[in-house]
């Protein structure tokens, strides 16, 4: 069948059948980000852009499709599957769309690989650009954030369609020829959105069951949550929501490394006895952590408290997932994780005021950091952690409040109103503003003026008309002059 | 002028639809205000597989393509996104063509029935006194057919249902565009102008052009409008 085909041509057709993965890769999984995607056209061909179709490439998106490929192709009965998940801050987790590029044996001697597969493969692309946008996991991603996150995971093998649930719908994006067999590019889609609860069982601190098998899984989920709303969701973050921990967030979950085609989907699919982990991130023990660190170097600061060291620190993400905290300070550490783009993290002690998005955070203190000492993140009741705002605000709050009580229940901030400075005027804004802040009654709104009865302003209203009276000509012209 | 229901090329000879042009028919049912998104959205799809990078042309015949860029579109009156092709120019003749359909349509004597013909053709070079021919080899129509509605409540089941008209419209147009059927060959540089729009400066559709229909009541055509949306020689 290949002898057909030069080798020019078939070095060409694998190259374009390899680069058309991974761009569909790019696609699928920048479609679900929850964001709108816009490139620029170029009048100037730049050589870079294959199928001359400006797709940008986020680097783990393509390092993960590679992996997932391990240097092979689709092929008949090897498909490449990206499988878009929704999980909920709660843990439950839902399977909403399986993308498959396949390959089946119909060939197509005739065409020609370098121009007319090339230009099919391009219109392909289009195709799969315009359709990512229809599916209902499209309206759900641009509206991710604090509920819940969407996931892919790539795999490459048999298409595992039954997590779909039932009545789960396809829609074939398009098919071009090939000397080599037929390439097809097709959706199934969920239309049953009904939850179904695949979060573990009630028990406190257990391991999930099946993590001990996420050796052998070949793939586990990425977020393809935005930084933004990540980071506001983050911000304002409330303290009484910190039982649902870790898996809370869900991003970014790790690579767990290894591909095995009969399990591809072990980590998240649903409806299995007991459970399936919600949150594949958490590793199973050390050695995978490691291996979760290498693969996604940008994971470094969100696993640096949940990484663990012993097996015992696994138990400590698994607990806090719980609503246990034995560490705060390890629990907030796990939650709050500045994220700068899809897939990159920013460590937490580089997180300065400046960089968050909190109104005239210029003018917030300056020589503490966010994360430990927002007291929105940081409630007053959990006394291991000592957050240096809040020593210093105790210590400035008698001087620079006005009301001078430092109540328990209440965080002290120091009154730094915006544009003000302190070594202008002896009394600088904030001062006048504090002194100024409770005028006292007008006189004649006291209670004093008020306790007469109404019965003497009754009484007292025909002296009063009378009065007027004899004064109409006065008020009279009194008018006129204003006309 | 031309006569209703043709599709007119550059020529005296008002030629019908060539006989290897296919043609696809959508109809959507939209409110007035959702006119216009709805039209652009099926026109940007079918344009952004119908649209090329531009070319440049190099020595021995070969020739380099540009890189489209694309964005995505999210409607206000619609619950509907889509993805266009980058470029200002495609975009502002489309909206020019659009808001006249839509003009058209609410004006006088309309039901609030048109449609909106989006054609694809190519240029046939002929002798002088001839002038060039057209030949059209893909027609898409876009029959509309508008609604008023009474309250809030059915605006909103309307912004609904639209969008999934849409989106069923979007597999439509994906599914044609796939079958792989007739395109004009890939033109030499001194033919090229004879197939594609040249005239845009990042981006390179094959040659088109919009012409619009509005229906009254008693479902004649009361209006035929054609215009030329690109730079062409007028016929003689």
């Amino acid at each position: 069948m290949d002898t057909d085909l030069s080798s020019q041509d078939r070095k060409d057709l694998d190259k374009f059948i390899k680069f058309f993965a991974l761009k569909t890769v790019q696609v699928i999984v920048q479609a679900r980000l929850g964001e709108k995607i816009c490139t620029r056209s170029s009048s100037s061909p730049t050589g870079s852009d294959w199928f001359n179709l400006a797709i940008k490439d986020i680097p783990e998106v393509t390092h993960e499709a590679k992996k997932a490929l391990a240097g092979q192709l689709p092929a008949v009965g090897r498909s490449m599957c990206v499988e878009i998940s929704l999980k909920t801050s709660e843990g439950d987790s839902m399977e909403l769309e399986i993308w498959c590029l396949e390959m089946n044996e119909k060939c197509d001697k005739e065409i020609k690989v370098s121009y007319t597969v090339y230009n099919r493969l391009s219109l392909l692309l289009k195709s799969l650009l315009a359709i990512t946008r229809v599916t209902p996991a499209y309206r759900l991603s641009r509206k991710q954030g604090h509920e819940y996150v969407i996931l892919y995971r790539i795999y490459f093998g048999e298409v595992q369609l039954s997590g779909l649930g039932e009545g789960f719908q396809t829609v074939r994006v398009g098919t071009v020829g090939t000397p080599v067999g037929t390439i097809t590019l097709s959706c199934a889609y969920r239309i049953n959105l009904a939850f179904m609860s695949t979060r573990a069982g009630e028990d406190n601190g257990a391991v999930y069951p099946s993590v001990e098998d996420s050796q052998e899984v070949c793939t586990t989920s990425f977020s393809t949550s935005p930084p933004s709303q990540l980071s506001s969701s983050r911000l304002s973050y409330q303290p009484a929501a910190l039982g649902v921990g870790s898996a809370d967030m869900g991003y970014p979950v790790l690579f767990a490394g290894g591909l095995n085609a009969a399990h591809p989907h072990q980590l998240i699919g649903p409806g299995k006895e007991g459970g399936v982990p919600p949150v594949p991130n958490q590793p199973a023990h050390g050695t995978q952590a490691d291996q979760e660190r290498m693969c996604t170097p940008l994971d470094g600061v969100h696993y640096s408290a949940a990484t663990p060291s012993s097996s015992e620190d696994t138990e400590t993400v698994s607990n806090s997932s719980e609503g246990k905290c034995g560490s705060p300070h390890d629990l907030l550490e796990t939650i709050f994780i500045r994220k700068v783009g899809a897939f990159v993290n920013k460590p937490i002690n580089q997180v300065t005021m400046a960089n968050l998005d909190i109104p005239f955070a210029m003018f917030a203190p300056k020589n503490v950091e966010l994360e430990d000492n927002d007291p929105m993140v940081n409630p007053p009741e959990s006394p291991e952690t000592e957050s240096p705002l809040q020593g210093s605000l105790h210590s400035e709050g008698s001087s620079g409040s006005s009301t001078g009580n430092t109540h328990d229940d209440f965080v002290m901030i120091d009154f730094k109103p915006a544009f003000s400075k302190d070594d202008i005027l002896p009394m600088d804004l904030g001062t006048f503003y504090r002194e100024f802040q409770n005028p006292p009654q007008l006189s004649s709104l006291s209670i004093d003026i008020g306790a007469q009865s109404m019965a003497e302003d009754l009484d007292s209203l025909p002296e009063k008309l009378a009065v007027h009276e004899k004064n109409v000509k006065e008020f009279d012209a009194f008018v006129e002059t204003l006309q | 002028m031309v006569g209703p229901g043709r599709s007119r090329c550059c020529g005296p000879s008002g030629a019908a639809p060539a006989m290897n042009c296919r043609a696809e028919v959508l109809e959507v049912s939209v409110e007035g205000r959702q006119v216009e998104e709805a039209m652009l959205a099926v026109l940007h799809t079918i344009l952004l597989h119908r649209s090329t990078g531009k070319f440049h042309y190099k020595k021995e015949g070969t020739y380099s393509i540009g890189t489209v860029g694309t964005q995505d579109v999210d409607c206000d009156f619609i619950d509907f996104a889509y993805v266009r092709v980058s470029s200002e120019e495609l975009d502002r003749a489309l909206r020019k063509a659009v808001g006249e359909f839509k003009n058209a349509l609410r004006g006088s004597g309309s039901d609030g029935m048109g449609q909106i013909s989006l054609e694809f053709y190519q240029k046939k070079k002929s002798r002088w006194p001839f002038s060039d021919e057209c030949i059209p080899w893909e027609l898409w129509t876009i029959k509309v057919n508008v609604v008023n509605l009474a309250n809030e409540q059915e605006r909103q089941i309307c912004r609904e249902k639209v969008g999934e008209k849409l989106c069923e419209k979007t597999i439509n147009i994906v599914e044609l565009m796939n079958r792989h059927e007739y395109l004009p060959k890939m033109p030499t540089q001194s033919e090229v102008d004879n197939v594609f729009d040249t005239s845009l400066k990042d981006v390179q559709p094959y040659l088109y052009k919009i012409s619009y229909q509005i229906t009254d009541s008693l479902g004649t055509s009361v209006t035929t409008t054609m215009r030329r949306l690109i730079k062409d020689t007028l016929a003689l």
